[in-house]
């Protein structure tokens, strides 16, 4: 039996690939219902990443949709994400507010330098606070909230241009529609 | 006309490798001699037609056809001639090429250099390297073509990916896969041993050498990667925890626990199945960083462009190599653990613990890599871990592997006195704490993590230097040091050096991210820098913003750097190509930002980062330990069948492994 293991080790690895390329082929979306869908966004209120004197509230975002990007300098999945996010998402005309999760702003500054900055507002969010209360499991995340401050839709990890297509661009003309 | 002989002789080369790990087997199963005696022959030939593939590509890029699709993709007529050659394993359909290529070149070499190894074991072992390499002909041929014509010609390419275009580049990826394919000879000595019933481990002394060597490449090439991501990426880093960088990762650190479990099989005995499971193991990861990197299950900055198709054909390929040679182990592997008892403190324990705390290491870096599938999994998306879990767990099992590495020598075999250790260690532990208190007080605002690496590698180093020395004083001339020892230390002094690289450099560093306008000057670290302004500048196929910045200490010029932004041609991105001038004790390194304002002012990243060279020279150091162990004369011995541990001292120069460190 101990000189099954190593095999049968290997075989559950070979199932978790499998399902890896299965789960990419077919299962384009990885949304999971959140429970904060439909409902208020929770009350935040975040220093700019480039003025940390200045804050920026919920409240002060009320009125016109936005969508809030979490992303971090160490996350190498948002690196991927990045250029997506300038090249499909911000020719969308929705307000694109990046939260900077679990970061140091230095980092943050050099990674935006780096690779460039899609963002409207960057909100600095170092000890992760503003993110519990999204429910963040993980970078990167986005979540699309109304004009009255309602989330609408939520996207665990990257954005792909075919996901921009099929899910947040019916999203945006869903918000479109209700407050016209 | 050319392609299309290019792609005859991959074909093949395909179906000698399918004689190849057929009829030798056969030969050595039925023991027909006439049947083990093809294995040789149908390795020239296989060689020879793989590298007749890999010349007609090669010409293709020099002379620029762009009627193959592969050449257009890559190259363009403003690529400069060196980066031609380089072009070739600059994606995937070329780069799997460059992987055939290679694991020919070490099969050969294995061919040429084992004449006095038993036949059957040699034909098991081409049989095996000839099944891996049939794998990846057929890929090639079926899913990766490089020689598919693109009809009518195009005037000019596309270009080679710009972030390619770079010398570290040229040499990155053959020494990488020098190194991950290297330790497929390992992996077939295994099978093949398992195959054959050894009953002694013989074996693995004939597989040392071979082992050494591919973990030498190994480190090379990490090294090389981690040199070039430093000074094209532009943000000063050396490692990043990404994918690709883990799949070449988790090879070495196996790769390392398996260097070492080889040295107690080999001479003692012990530890044969544990040996036998690190050959496959370490070979296997080679194989699933393939997997990882092509096949686009997880996404990564630097993977290649990837189809489900391949990812299937690799995934399918895995299992069945890996899965059977685990069969094979299940079935074969010795039941009864061999070799000579030892006790609780020797060195066996203490390279039981090394073994242990690597693949372990190796386990937790290939956990993380996969988080975002298992997150996928479990359904709650798709996310990744980055280098807060690698490096607090790397860090962590790493702590005991550079507290215990210069006891290791010391030890004596089955049974180590541990009192007498620690006496010779002593002075190697008060020099640790003395230099790092002294460090602490006289510079003051150290951070305690250089401190800590300061202490760390004296440690490592001093023990090391006291063993050398014990060497020198106890042996008679001439028999001081065998190269596997000199290896030894060489290597484990390549540790200590690291761990100061590293330690310092990640304590130490001045990273200031500064608005200059055209005049001004900064002080950074104690130097002073001027910035001149940003001109036009132009290289061979691309355009460049180029910056002037003069370095001083006290009025004194130090040095001019120029950091440039490129826009090669084409829509790709602009690349950022930071200056740098290196230094022993520290780098001064400089990288244009944004560009502010329309009156010349720039956003500037100005790094000085001490002592950044010796991470890869304590690599390169490595490495070179790797090499030296190589080519001690004891792994060429001749066969000791009967009695493993019977002396033997009869070599043949002749047959000499160095040959086989420049294949």
């Amino acid at each position: 039996m101990n000189r099954l293991l190593p095999l049968l080790a290997f075989l559950a690895l070979i199932g978790l690939l499998g399902f890896g390329m299965w789960w990419n082929t077919r299962h384009e979306t990885n949304e999971v219902p959140s429970p904060l869908i439909g409902k208020p966004a929770p009350e935040f209120k975040l220093p700019f990443l480039y003025d940390s004197a200045k804050a920026l509230s919920k409240n002060d975002l009320l009125g016109k949709p936005y969508l809030v990007n979490v992303f971090g300098s160490w996350c190498a999945t948002c690196q991927y994400e990045h250029p997506i996010l300038t090249q499909s998402v911000k020719p969308l005309g929705i307000k694109l507010i990046g939260l900077n999760w679990k970061d140091q702003p230095d980092d943050a500054k050099r990674w935006l330098q780096q690779f460039g900055d899609p963002y409207d507002a960057i909100l600095a969010d170092p000890d992760g606070r503003t993110g519990i209360d999204f429910g963040v499991y993980m970078a990167p995340e986005s979540f699309l909230v109304d004009a009255q401050g309602v989330i609408r839709y939520k996207r665990i990890g990257m954005f792909t241009p075919e996901l921009i297509e099929s899910e947040l661009k019916p999203q945006l003309a869903k918000l479109q529609q209700g407050s016209p | 006309m050319l392609p299309e002989l290019g792609q005859f002789a991959l074909i093949l080369a395909m179906l000698l490798a399918l004689a190849q790990c057929t009829l030798p087997l056969i030969g050595a199963w039925r023991r027909n001699a006439a049947l083990i005696a093809t294995a040789r022959p149908i390795v020239a030939g296989q060689f020879v037609f793989v590298v007749l593939a890999f010349g007609v590509l090669t010409y293709a890029f020099v002379t620029q056809d762009f009627s193959v699709k592969y050449v257009a993709q890559n190259s363009n007529l403003a690529l400069p001639w060196y980066y031609r050659f380089s072009a070739v394993w600059g994606a995937h359909e070329g780069s799997l090429l460059l992987w055939v290529l290679i694991l020919n070149v070490w099969t050969t070499a294995v061919a040429a250099f084992s004449r006095r190894l038993p036949d059957p074991l040699i034909a098991r072992v081409l049989g095996v390297l000839g099944f891996v390499s049939f794998g990846f002909l057929l890929f090639t041929i079926l899913t990766s073509n490089p020689f598919v014509r693109h009809l009518p010609a195009l005037a000019d390419g596309a270009d080679l990916n710009p972030i390619l275009q770079d010398p570290g580049l040229i040499m990155h990826p053959p020494m990488l896969y020098m190194g991950y394919v290297g330790f497929s000879v390992a992996f077939a000595f295994a099978i093949a041993a398992l195959l054959g019933g050894e009953l002694d481990v013989a074996w693995v002394r004939w597989a040392r050498p071979w082992t050494n060597v591919a973990w030498a490449f190994l480190t090379l090439g990490i090294t090389l990667g981690s040199w070039w991501a430093y000074y094209v990426l532009g943000w000063g880093g050396w490692w990043f925890w990404d994918p690709v960088e883990n799949a070449s990762f988790m090879p070495w650190l196996v790769g390392t626990a398996l260097i070492h479990s080889q040295a107690v099989t080999e001479k003692r005995g012990s530890f044969r199945a544990w040996t036998l499971l690190l050959s496959i193991f370490a070979f296997s990861l080679s194989l699933l960083g393939t997997f990882l990197v092509r096949s686009g299950v997880l996404t990564s900055v630097h993977a290649f462009a990837s189809d489900p198709k391949r990812g299937l054909f690799i995934l399918a390929f895995l299992t069945i190599v890996v899965g059977g040679s685990l069969t094979i182990y299940a079935l074969r592997a010795p039941k009864v653990a061999g070799g000579k008892p030892f006790q609780m403190l020797s060195r066996e324990t203490l390279l039981l613990i090394n073994n242990l705390l690597f693949a372990c290491a190796a386990a937790m870096v290939l956990l993380g890599t996969l988080y975002p599938l298992i997150g996928d999994m479990l359904g709650v998306g798709r996310i990744s871990v980055g280098p807060p879990y690698f490096g607090f767990m790397f860090v962590l099992l790493m702590l005991p592997v550079v507290a215990l590495i210069p006891f290791g020598p010391f030890f004596r075999w089955a049974a180590g006195d541990w009192r007498a250790s620690l006496r010779t260690l002593a002075p190697a532990f008060a020099l640790a704490v003395i230099c790092a208190l002294s460090a602490w007080l006289l510079m003051g605002s150290l951070p305690a993590r250089a401190v800590a690496g300061v202490a760390a590698s004296l440690w490592v180093a001093a023990g090391i230097a006291l063993y050398a020395l014990k060497r020198w004083r106890d042996a008679p001339r001439g028999r001081r040091y065998t190269p596997e020892m000199l290896g030894m230390i060489a290597a484990h002094f390549g540790v200590a050096i690291f761990l100061a690289g590293v330690l310092i450099t990640e304590s130490t560093s001045v990273e200031s991210d500064v608005r200059m306008a055209p005049g001004e000057t900064k002080n950074v670290a104690g130097l002073d820098f001027h910035f001149q302004g940003v001109a036009a500048a132009e290289g061979p196929n691309f355009r460049a913003a180029q910056g002037v910045i003069e370095v001083s200490r006290n009025g004194q010029l130090i040095t001019t750097l120029n950091p440039q932004k490129r826009q090669y041609a084409g829509n790709s991105p602009v690349q950022t190509k930071a200056d740098i001038q290196p230094g022993l004790f520290r780098d001064v390194y400089v990288a244009l930002g944004e560009s502010l304002d329309d009156k010349g002012a720039w956003a500037l990243r100005i790094y000085v980062k001490p002592f950044v060279r010796w991470i890869w020279l304590g690599g390169l150091l490595m490495m070179l330990g790797g090499f030296v162990a190589a080519t001690d004369r004891r792994f060429r011995a001749l066969p000791a069948r009967s009695d493993e541990s019977a002396p033997v001292s009869a070599t043949n120069p002749s047959h000499s492994v160095a040959g086989a460190l420049a294949p």
